[in-house]
């Protein structure tokens, strides 16, 4: 925001309240109310605003304080966020981020415990990524904000708390790349977000039971980054998906259609897919454990493939 | 000026069955009094809306003031609302649209345009009283009945008339089509398909005006956004929204609905509430003025006003332009529901001979300066169908351009590369 002053925040909570997870703590004081807008509760009409703002020269960043509340905004981020640039012939551009925090957190209940990945990812025309550390959460961001491509940046609730050393000097991650998190010679485990966590979690069993597994953490939701996951295929001949996303038409559902259709001479064997249970996120601690891939799930998948 | 504008228009309601409710002025300021138009809704219930005619309002509406202005006007040429190139220009642009959409329905029962064709005949004198007063950095934002739109803001008749046969010269490279037409080098942001959705793009736009005067400190950024949008909209929330929010931030936008009564075959009185739209915008803390859309001048006067409160930074107005369209929804709308009395009333309403007789009447301009136009607005969509006619087809390389303005978008291949570096990417038959 201070490198260039087109650059603007929108959502509720933002300004004042510093974001309803603190991530724009601060802003308001240094920038004003104009650059970091507190908005009443209209999603789909501040998201078509931030769309039509883009168009017009500036940058906005808008917030959904859920990515579930995105929902509301789905006419906007489908029709213009995504096609204007196409039906306008390429005379406008959409240099929008719109973030928020999403993904299953600690008995929300169903409705703010989405992951709106998959809903969006056949949407023409936008980037998706998901950050999952403080380092690749401020890489990805600065990518996102200086990309002439509208792009949603999914943030999970969990991980707001991690605490991390970046470096002091400027860097910006690419928004197309996929992140090496543990090379590995057995298994490619392929995963996103909270779930990488779960998945370093379950690579440290494994590696106590002997096994070498790759741990990519994929990052670009849309496009995959498919020169990293497929040199890892090529090298591991195995390949399992831990995602938070739901079974059905989710983000591993698509990742495993790329990989089958590009690389499936190198597989040994069939693609494992974990994912959530297609269920609405219960409230109760037990049942929600249960909807999501637990590490225990992931050892066994492991096991199971590399036999 | 100002207080004239905060008025409320308490004239009978036009589609009030029962006439005889006291108003301020019997003659009411639309041109031809409407006060015989029978309406008969189905269920021939009252719709309520007698009571709110009753209440008391501080001001005459600014329909009225014209009406005194205009019968003034033979004796005093200074009291005429516009002077001979104003309305020999506004008469052009009307003229054009009309030519322009007539030759559109031409077009597409000839098979050279497809789709969905929304036109605009009827309409023009919202069209031309609002966007004739806008300098090229002001923003108009439309809905997919936008064509007309497009054509007063500036764009050359030849681009849109292009764009609708779908051919490369089109100003949109072909790619939106009739319910999406957009100009960067003239403002004009959409061509919306969906109703409503174009409401808070236009916000959107009016905020980066506010942005620019304020947080980049451009003091003498005063572009002022329009949004165009029709009754059945009004009753979206995007534009409930938006109206809230263009208030309370006091973005320069002007709000104006063209109330053609109809939206597809569901009558604005079956599905609306209240349906005097114009009453909504003192709700949220804005004016809202009621003007007869077929009268261009009435729309003039109204529209200098809205603009200028924007350019001012005085904030949003909301306009309802009492209008009609002549031809159905759509091309492909057999327009049966509509009464003919209604069509026929509004037909001897037409913008452009009402303006017509107006100069002739005032000595403004006699009726060869009139021929001369036509003749050479019909030149120019002649010209911009044989333009079209002779343009290319887009080619298949046109297929994956444009989708992002960074076509690194979309993402790496296998082979280590970006997909938009393949060669096949130009010709449209790349993987990705």
């Amino acid at each position: 925001m201070e490198r260039d002053p087109c650059v603007c925040v929108m959502g509720e909570d933002v300004g004042h309240y510093g974001g309803s997870y603190k991530v724009t703590k601060g802003l308001a004081e240094k920038y004003g109310d104009l650059r970091v807008l507190d908005t009443p509760i209209a999603e789909n009409s501040f998201t078509g605003m931030g769309i039509g703002a883009a168009m017009t020269g500036l940058r906005p960043v808008v917030e959904g304080m859920n990515m579930g509340f995105l929902l509301l905004a789905f006419n906007q981020i489908s029709n213009n966020c995504g096609m204007l640039h196409y039906t306008s012939g390429g005379q406008f551009k959409i240099p929008i981020v719109i973030r928020g925090p999403g993904g299953v957190g600690r008995q929300l209940g169903a409705e703010h415990s989405q992951r709106l990945e998959s809903y969006f990812q056949s949407i023409p025309g936008i980037q998706m990524v998901a950050c999952s550390t403080p380092y690749n959460a401020k890489g990805l961001m600065k990518a996102a904000i200086r990309s002439k491509n509208p792009v949603i940046l999914f943030e999970h609730v969990l991980l707001y708390n991690l605490k991390e050393r970046i470096p002091d000097e400027e860097y910006v991650l690419s928004l197309e790349e996929a992140e090496m998190v543990r090379p590995g010679e057995h298994v490619t485990i392929l995963t996103y977000s909270r779930m990488r966590y779960h998945v370093m979690q379950a690579a440290k069993t494994l590696v106590n039971k002997g096994y070498d597994p790759e741990v990519i953490d994929i990052r670009s939701l849309k496009p995959f980054d498919l020169y990293t996951i497929g040199s890892s295929v090529k090298k591991t001949h195995r390949v399992l998906i831990v995602e938070e996303c739901m079974r059905t038409g989710g983000i591993g559902a698509s990742l495993t259609a790329a990989i089958t259709e590009n690389f499936h001479d190198h597989l040994d064997a069939p693609i494992m897919c974990l994912s959530s249970q297609d269920v609405p996120t219960p409230y109760a601690g037990t049942l929600e454990n249960w909807t999501v891939v637990q590490p225990a799930q992931i050892v066994t998948a492991v096991e199971q493939l590399c036999q | 000026m100002a207080t004239a504008f905060w008025s409320v228009n308490v004239i009978q309601h036009p589609r009030c069955e029962r006439p005889s409710i006291a108003s301020r002025k019997p003659s009411s300021a639309f041109l031809g009094s409407t006060l015989k138009l029978r309406f008969n809704p189905p269920s021939r219930s009252n719709f309520g809306f007698s009571e709110t005619l009753r209440k008391s309002s501080p001001i005459s509406a600014i329909s009225d003031v014209f009406e005194e202005k205009k019968q003034k006007s033979a004796s005093s040429s200074s009291s005429l609302l516009i002077t001979k190139e104003e309305g020999l220009e506004v008469y052009e642009d009307m003229v054009l649209g009309r030519c322009f959409e007539d030759m559109c329905a031409q077009m597409y029962y000839r098979g050279k345009m497809f789709g969905f064709v929304h036109l605009y005949n009827g309409q023009e004198a919202v069209s031309t009283g609002f966007i004739k007063l806008l300098k090229k950095e002001d923003c108009v934002v439309s809905t997919y009945r936008d064509h007309v739109h497009a054509l007063s803001k500036g764009v050359p008749a030849r681009e849109v008339m292009s764009e609708l046969f779908g051919k490369t010269t089109g100003c949109c490279r072909g790619q939106g089509g009739s319910m999406h037409m957009f100009s960067k080098e003239h403002n004009v942001l959409g061509g919306f398909a969906f109703i409503g959705e174009g409401i808070p793009v236009a916000t959107g736009a009016a905020f980066t005006s506010k942005y620019r005067k304020e947080a980049l400190n451009e003091a003498d950024c005063d572009h002022v956004t329009l949004a165009f949008f029709g009754d059945g909209t009004c009753n979206n929330g995007q534009f409930y929204e938006c109206l809230n929010m263009a208030a309370l931030w006091k973005l320069p936008i002007v709000f104006v609905v063209e109330n053609n009564l109809w939206a597809i075959g569901m009558s604005h009185l079956r599905s609306t509430s209240d349906p005097e739209i114009w009453k909504k915008g003192p709700a949220f803390g804005m004016p809202g003025v009621h003007v007869d859309g077929m009268d261009v001048l009435k729309v003039r006067e109204v529209a200098k006003e809205a603009i200028g409160r924007a350019r001012r930074g005085e904030g949003p107005t909301l306009v309802e332009c009492e209008t009609y369209r002549f031809r159905g929804h759509s091309l492909a709308d057999p327009d049966e529901l509509r009464d003919p009395a209604e069509k026929a009333h509004y037909a001897a309403r037409d913008p452009i001979t009402a303006l017509k007789k107006y100069m002739i009447e005032n000595n403004l301009a006699k009726e060869g300066e009139f021929k001369a136009i036509d003749k050479k607005i019909d030149e120019i969509v002649e010209d911009s169908v044989e333009f079209a006619d002779e343009s290319p087809q887009p080619s298949r390389s046109q297929l994956l351009e444009n989708v992002f303005a960074d076509p690194k978008g979309f993402g790496i291949g296998p082979d280590g590369r970006y997909r938009c570096e393949d060669p096949k990417f130009t010709e449209g038959t790349a993987h990705v």
